[in-house]
């Protein structure tokens, strides 16, 4: 374990628990979006660039977005009269172990499935998109129609809401 | 002679680092080329500056700044020594941690996206395997930085200015990945190195920049607008609308931080040119085969500045936008535009050389053009218009 990995690591992690112990809820989701920028940078620190971009692009880009605006349009964007961390901090603390058990002991579990192998698998870009263009053509297809019926889906349901108004 | 004015940058370096002991020398290497752009384009941001309020100026038939120095050249500076010195107001109901972070996220955002650009023939910082990709990731980064900022100022202004321009970052960048995205297509590659030596070629002395196709072309115009939108310019700066916002997202930062949302934003502005050179105008290469012993660099350099002019031209021009004429051009207008254009890559792609894919393309693209246009009339019932002006 290299130094560059233990600060990602801790990048990542203190993220984590600033997300869940923090009291204003604009703060967490902030928190959170450090969280995933950590894990991006892990996976770019194990060479899978792929993954480690379209993490950023995904996650910080769009999903912490997301939360953003669907906190703001909540009460929860209202800033905290006192205090700075979260007076629910134990529950989440135990559910967020439990949590944490729960894929430890799973990510364990499946090391020993796994053949050994000696070398670093390397994915360049170009064999992912030919793996996913190629032999897994079809679930690519299947996640794509089932984006686009989420699509529809959502535009729907705001379309219905616009009418029922008049 | 040539070939050393044109890798003068390269070679000043490897002579810089080859004076340190061996085990330093990776490391100082990437801190020359670092320090290179972080010298570059800032100092690209004051000239644009400099040309943005002389050419403004021009358009408005006024002078522009011609006090400090030559022509106004010193400008830039004494604004920096303005902004340098003025007090950093703070609002007491800010978040000041928030508010602290906002503007370092983006000007430090805004900085890596030119880790990966090609800057010459071998000048290129960091050749990623994706290197389109670790920019789009860079540029959706910066959503996060508006949205710091404009609420931790707790200001109305800023929040709305914030939510606007977040709104409008997100529906341009879809155009903006689904323009690029033809030129993956047609290079079969994320390298932008590639991208531009496969752009480096010539026939009959003329280059074979992707923006002399049909598909190219339509690519480059769309890329133009999404790329104008996501830099928050006129006529889509409604984010910072000062006739309805006060300033946007940034009304609650005075002094250095204001100037680090200046330099962030123009910093995004050369940026998204630079990527536009790198994809559609073929990067540092020559403009004809016979300027080809032109250093590359300065290909470059003047492609980019050419297209801020461009930016700074149609900021005189054009009035704002609507907030909801926005969406509707994003979403109605150009995505399903852009839709149109993959498939006419694919089939430039699928058609071989020859005379009949000009014709097809450029036949779909125009005709796709005008029934989306002649839609939008019906729809909003928009005809030719006929001005009455005062006897």
């Amino acid at each position: 374990m290299s130094l560059v990995f233990w600060i990602l690591a801790a990048i990542a992690v203190l993220g984590g628990l600033a997300a869940m112990l923090l009291r204003s809820t604009v703060h967490c989701a902030l928190a959170l979006t450090v969280a995933f920028a950590g894990i991006a940078l892990l996976f770019l620190n194990l060479g899978a660039q792929f993954a480690g971009f379209v993490q950023i692009l995904v996650y910080v880009g769009a999903v912490a977005i997301l939360l953003v605006f669907a906190i703001l349009l909540t009460r929860g964007s209202e800033p905290p009269t006192h205090g700075v961390f979260s007076t629910t901090w134990l529950a989440g603390l135990v559910i967020a172990a439990a949590v944490f058990a729960v894929l430890g002991s799973s990510v364990l579990s499946s090391q020993r499935m796994l053949p050994h192998e000696s070398t670093a698998p390397a994915a360049p870009v170009v064999e992912i998109g030919q793996a996913l263009a190629g032999p897994y053509i079809l679930p690519l297809e299947m996640i794509a129609v089932l984006l686009t019926a989420a699509l529809i889906g959502a535009v729907i349901i705001a379309l219905h809401e616009k009418e029922g108004e008049q | 002679m040539q070939e050393n004015l044109d890798q003068i940058f390269v070679l000043l370096k490897h002579w810089i680092v080859s004076l340190v002991p061996a085990p330093v020398q990776p490391y100082l290497s990437v801190l020359l080329s670092v320090a290179a752009i972080v010298v570059t384009f800032p100092l690209l941001f004051a000239i644009s500056v400099w040309l943005e309020r002389k050419i403004l100026a021009r358009i408005q038939n006024r002078l522009g700044p011609n006090r400090v120095g030559p022509f106004g050249l010193l400008q830039p500076i004494a604004d920096a020594i303005k902004s340098l010195t003025k007090e950093d107001i703070v609002p007491r109901t800010a978040d000041a941690v928030v508010h602290y972070l906002a503007p370092l996220v983006l000007v430090v955002v805004a900085f890596m996206g030119f880790a990966i650009i090609p800057m010459g023939r071998n000048m290129v910082l960091v050749d990623l395997d994706a290197s389109l990709l670790f920019y789009f990731a860079m540029g959706a980064s910066a959503e996060v930085a508006v949205f710091m900022a404009g609420w931790s100022s707790r200001n109305k202004y800023s929040l709305l200015g914030a939510m606007r321009a977040i709104a409008q970052m997100i529906s341009y960048e879809v155009v903006l990945l689904l323009s690029s995205v033809t030129v993956v297509m047609m290079t079969g590659s994320l390298r932008l190195t590639r991208i531009v030596e496969l752009q480096n070629q010539y026939s009959w002395g003329l280059p074979h920049w992707f923006i002399f196709t049909p598909w190219g072309l339509a690519a480059f115009v769309m890329y133009a607008i999404a790329g104008t939108a996501e830099t928050n310019r006129s006529p889509f700066d409604l984010p910072e609308g000062e006739s309805e916002l006060v300033a946007g997202y940034h009304t609650e930062y005075s002094g250095f931080k204001f100037a680090l949302f200046f330099l962030g934003e123009y910093l995004a502005m050369l940026s998204i040119s630079s990527l536009g050179t790198t994809l559609f105008l073929g990067g540092w290469s020559a403009p004809f085969a016979f300027l080809g012993w032109v250093p590359s660099w300065i290909w470059f350099f003047s492609k980019v500045m050419l297209s801020i002019c461009v930016f700074i031209w149609m900021r005189g021009t054009l009035p704002r936008l609507r907030q909801d004429q926005l969406m509707n051009f994003a979403w109605k207008f150009v995505l399903p535009l852009s839709l149109v254009n993959l498939i006419v890559a694919g089939l430039w792609r699928f058609m071989g050389e020859g005379w009949q894919r000009w014709v097809v393309t450029s036949a779909i693209l125009i005709a796709s053009y005008a029934a989306l246009a002649l839609a939008e009339q019906r729809q909003r019932r928009i005809g030719p218009r006929r001005y009455r002006y005062a006897e």
